[in-house]
């Protein structure tokens, strides 16, 4: 167990060695050597899993990491996590060993670079292999994050922090939206591990929140996995150095996506939504990319949208094979069980073509200067080797024999011309668009292939056009690619010991409820002459005629106006969101306080008079008050003439002195209630305040001192007879209803306790003298508040005048 | 010319020997009828304001040499203090005790540790007070 998460963790630690090596080593031996050795263990490693898992065994690890919250790393290995796993070390080997050659380790800051490639190799990894959902989420966040670092590797140029800044902003909104839909998981089945979530599917489906947990955790898949609408990070994610666009943006990071689908099927397959926005997404994206590769000149730009288009395949495989979820155990549940089955084998076959692609395309870029594919040409005579790994790639792609690529597309076509004979999830009136939509797509990516290989290395050479003087590439940096594309063919003659040991296993975990037999499974290049090679044919005979008169075509797709594509969407939607913002932020922080007053006071409003009204608050019982005397009257009257010359008054000292006027009534008021302490208190301090406020008023300032009325607002009268109208219901509400009996019989024994007859000194200084031991604090603040203000200012003062 | 204040500051040096005496009275009488710590102090500082209006602010500052910021603090102080000594008897913070002793003059006295705590107050309201009041006077 313990050497499991050694390896686990080994591109973590790795990475903390990496700036060591780079700062003492980098000057004799490029640092990649010394980063290899990580993906290559793990490799090693992993593939001694290989019989023990192809025979049906599967590991359970537990580390403890926050026990008390039930969170631990919970590692589950079975194929599926075991073809993710070989996948990226296998894949992160071959591409450390090409940025060797590729990277220059004079120029590039490559401790950098091998830092976050490992930090991203270990995610990849955690993600694939951990049973525990948040821990997923978090390994999740984690390969944004490292995926986003290494996009903006070369930080200094504008595009590349463009394109990590978009590829961020949607790959972790994804993320948020995978995150809830791991919550409602979580709560539907009451644990945070997959397995046993798998284990009560059966009370998961009739939750209320199934659809909810589906909609989001597919938000997150495909954010990540570049399906439509979302794929449009991944073309402007190709500023990142080649080999990261070859590990991340090919092999590993955007099947995170395909790897959470196929781990979610056993729980979400079988209900139609799932189906129809796997498959139907899918089908969408495949076309879309493939229809978009059409209109690129930058070759990275072109397999960009080509991986859109292959991840568009896989994904609505997926889709296709959860329908054997719906059907069960038997022929028709087996026949989409293949469909599965192929989504596996064209996941592993598009890391092999699609890897070894985008090292061709780094070569050309590397040798000549240049990927677009207008100043390239007839580059087959000077780089041969290359032309060979790029064709045979290529081909792969494109579904031609002997590639790989060929036998996963012939199941693909087997798969969905199949969804034709379903009567089901309203497939059969429509279940027909989705093997035309697929024979259509596949000509556009045949179409896109042919272009790729002859625009680049056929016609003529015109060594003019480039920058430097072209040559074949150094043994290293074609040694990855030739290793890929090696797999590439070997696959194709030998596909069923690749289905037999590492698919099939990997299909178990998808489909776990399925029995497999080994028939189903057999990969053959020739199997009768049927409708799926008449598909193929079809599609490299219309593709050869579109390719050769692709001249006259292919302008009306690159004249496609940029308006109407998803990017400029993005491009106008994120400074509208600003502005909107700003506006919406501008509109209401005028910056005026008495703004912010009257939202304050509306607020109080609304929520007290709404309670109230809401909660029936509003009840009002005096029989329990006392009689009113002419004094209260006579008072109360006084006070509100004051009270309104203050409001009315245009002349400040009257507002002053009627507000004077007011402060001793309420003295007189603590009289005739009994409150003598208060009645002295509050005459002292009323004249104290009077004499402050007049001081204020001495010393406005001379200039602009226009005395006039407060000026009239309708919606000031309104906000304060609301507020007014409030505080009187609450009191008045609030009087009635004492609900427990008052402590003042416990202050009543003053004179026992504390030893004073003066009740309200007894509780100021005894009872509760902490509160005026504080309120004298305030008061002493405050009068050194005032100090340092004033004398703050004279100070300033003086030293203005000095100057 | 300087105006003559003599009636002023004739009837001020009797007056503020009443008002002192009352303000007094109001303090150590808080325990047990209407005053107490904060009235106390206030009065005091209304007697320490009259002075200044009829002797001017230099005269006075020459005669009763307190800084009046430091008061306030030793006001504050004394009540945190008052508090801390029930701490260090074991009890919790701010108990208060009280209890009747006979003084060789005044015979039966009931004294109160709560008067202390008063004290703590008035000298904090006093200090303020006059402290605001000459710093927003001196601030020409």
């Amino acid at each position: 167990m313990a050497t499991f998460y050694i390896f686990m963790f080994l591109p973590f630690f790795s990475a903390l060695l990496v700036p060591f090596l780079y700062k003492y080593l980098n000057r004799q031996i490029h640092t990649g050597w010394f980063v290899l050795l990580a993906p290559l263990s793990i490799l090693i490693y992993l593939l001694q899993y290989i019989p023990s898992i192809a025979a049906g065994e599967t590991y359970k690890f537990t580390l403890s990491w926050i026990p008390t919250l039930g969170i631990d790393i919970t590692t589950y290995v079975d194929g599926l996590a075991l073809l993710f796993g070989l996948l990226i070390s296998g894949v992160g080997a071959l591409v450390i060993v090409y940025s060797i050659f590729y990277m220059s380790k004079g120029r590039e800051a490559l401790h950098h670079f091998y830092v976050y490639l490992l930090l991203f190799m270990g995610a990849m990894l955690g993600l694939v292999f951990s049973d525990h959902l948040l821990v997923l989420y978090g390994f999740w966040e984690l390969t944004s994050v490292s995926s986003f670092l290494l996009i903006a590797y070369w930080y200094e140029r504008k595009s590349s922090r463009q394109g990590a800044l978009k590829a961020m902003l949607i790959t972790v909104i994804g993320g948020f939206g995978m995150l809830a839909g791991f919550i409602m998981l979580i709560m539907m089945g009451d644990t945070y591990s997959i397995r046993e979530i798998i284990a009560q599917v059966d009370v998961i489906q009739q939750h209320s929140l199934f659809i909810p947990a589906m909609l989001c955790i597919l938000l997150g898949a495909f954010t990540k996995s570049a399906q439509f609408p979302f794929g449009i990070w991944l073309p402007d994610a190709m500023e990142a150095p080649t080999p990261v666009s070859s590990y991340l943006h090919s092999a590993t990071m955007v099947k995170a996506g395909i790897y959470l689908v196929a781990r979610m099927t056993p729980i979400f397959g079988g209900s139609s939504v799932w189906f129809w926005l796997v498959a139907g997404v899918g089908i969408i994206t495949l076309l879309y990319g493939s229809l978009s590769a059409l209109r690129q000149t930058d070759l990275k730009a072109l397999l960009a949208y080509s991986t859109i288009s292959q991840l568009g395949l896989i994904m609505s495989l997926l889709g296709v094979g959860s329908l054997a979820v719906y059907f069960g155990p038997g022929e028709q549940g087996t026949v989409f069980t293949v469909a599965t089955f192929a989504a596996l084998f064209h996941l592993f076959n598009h890391s092999t073509f699609k890897g070894s692609l985008f090292m061709v395309v780094g070569i050309i870029d590397h040798e000549t200067g240049k990927r677009d594919v207008r100043y390239l040409g007839g580059l087959m005579q000077v780089m041969p080797i290359t032309f060979t790994i790029a064709m045979i790639g290529a081909f792969s792609m494109a579904g031609l024999p002997p590639f790989n690529g060929f036998l996963s597309k012939e199941m693909f076509f087997g798969a969905v011309t199949e969804l034709a004979h379903v009567s089901t999830f309203g497939l059969e009136s429509i279940g027909i668009l989705f093997p035309i939509i697929a024979w259509v797509a596949s000509i556009f990516t045949f179409v896109y292939c042919m272009i790729f290989v002859f625009k680049t290395f056929g016609g003529k050479y015109h060594p003019e056009k480039l920058t430097r003087k072209v040559h074949e590439a150094s043994l290293g940096m074609l040694f990855a690619p030739m290793v890929l594309g090696l797999l590439v063919v070997l696959i194709f003659f030998f596909p069923n010991v690749l289905g037999k040991y590492i698919l099939a296993p990997a299909l178990t975990s998808v489909l776990p409820m399925m029995p497999v037999t080994a028939y189903d499974l057999k990969i053959s290049a020739w199997h009768g002459f049927n409708m799926e090679l008449l598909m193929t044919i079809g599609v490299v005979v219309i593709g050869f005629l579109l390719f050769k008169s692709a001249k006259r075509w292919v302008r009306v797709i690159r004249n496609y106006p940029q308006e109407l594509t998803l990017t400029h969407l993005y491009n106008i939607a994120l400074p509208a969101m600003e502005k909107g913002a700003a506006s919406l932020t501008n509109r209401y922080m005028t910056g005026s306080l008495r703004h912010y007053l009257s939202y304050i006071f509306s607020f109080f409003v609304m929520l007290l008079l709404g309670s109230l009204l809401l909660l029936y608050g509003i009840q009002f019982d005096f029989s329990n008050n006392a009689s009113i005397s002419l004094f209260d009257v006579g008072l109360v009257l006084v006070m509100i003439i004051a009270a309104l010359t203050v409001l009315f008054t245009n002349h400040r000292v009257v507002a002053i002195v009627a507000l004077g006027a007011v402060g001793y009534m309420v003295s007189m008021f603590f009289v005739i209630f009994r409150a003598p302490d208060l009645a002295l208190t509050q005459m002292v301090v009323e004249t104290v305040t009077t004499v402050l406020f007049l001081l204020c008023f001495y010393h406005l300032p001379k200039l602009k001192k226009d005395i006039e009325r407060i000026p009239f607002k309708l919606t000031n009268l309104i906000i304060s007879l609301a507020v007014g109208l409030t505080v009187t219901i609450l009191a008045l509400s609030a009087n009635g209803h004492k609900l427990f009996e008052p402590i003042t019989s416990f202050f009543e024994n003053a004179f026992e306790l504390a030893g004073a007859k003066n009740i309200v000194n007894a509780i100021l200084v005894d009872f509760r003298g902490f509160d005026t031991m504080l309120e004298i604090s305030v008061l002493a603040i405050a009068g050194l508040g005032v100090y340092v203000l004033i004398h703050q200012r004279s100070k300033r003062r003086e030293h203005d005048e000095t100057e | 010319m300087k105006p003559n204040n003599v009636i002023l500051q004739t009837v001020t040096q009797v007056a503020v020997f009443i008002i002192f005496t009352f303000s007094i009275y109001l303090f150590m009488n808080g325990h047990h009828n209407p005053g107490g710590g904060f009235i106390g102090g206030l009065s005091t500082a209304a007697a320490i304001v009259l002075l200044y209006l009829s002797f001017g602010i230099e005269k006075v500052r020459e005669n009763i040499r307190i800084d009046y910021k430091k008061l306030a603090a030793v006001g504050v102080f004394i009540a945190v203090g008052t508090g801390l000594a029930g701490v260090i008897f074991g009890q919790p913070f701010l108990t208060q005790i009280f209890g009747h002793v006979q003084l060789p003059i005044f015979g039966d006295t009931e004294l109160a540790s709560a008067l202390v705590f008063d004290t703590g107050v008035a000298l904090a309201v006093i200090g303020t007070a006059v402290n605001i009041i000459l710093s927003i006077c001196e601030d020409r």
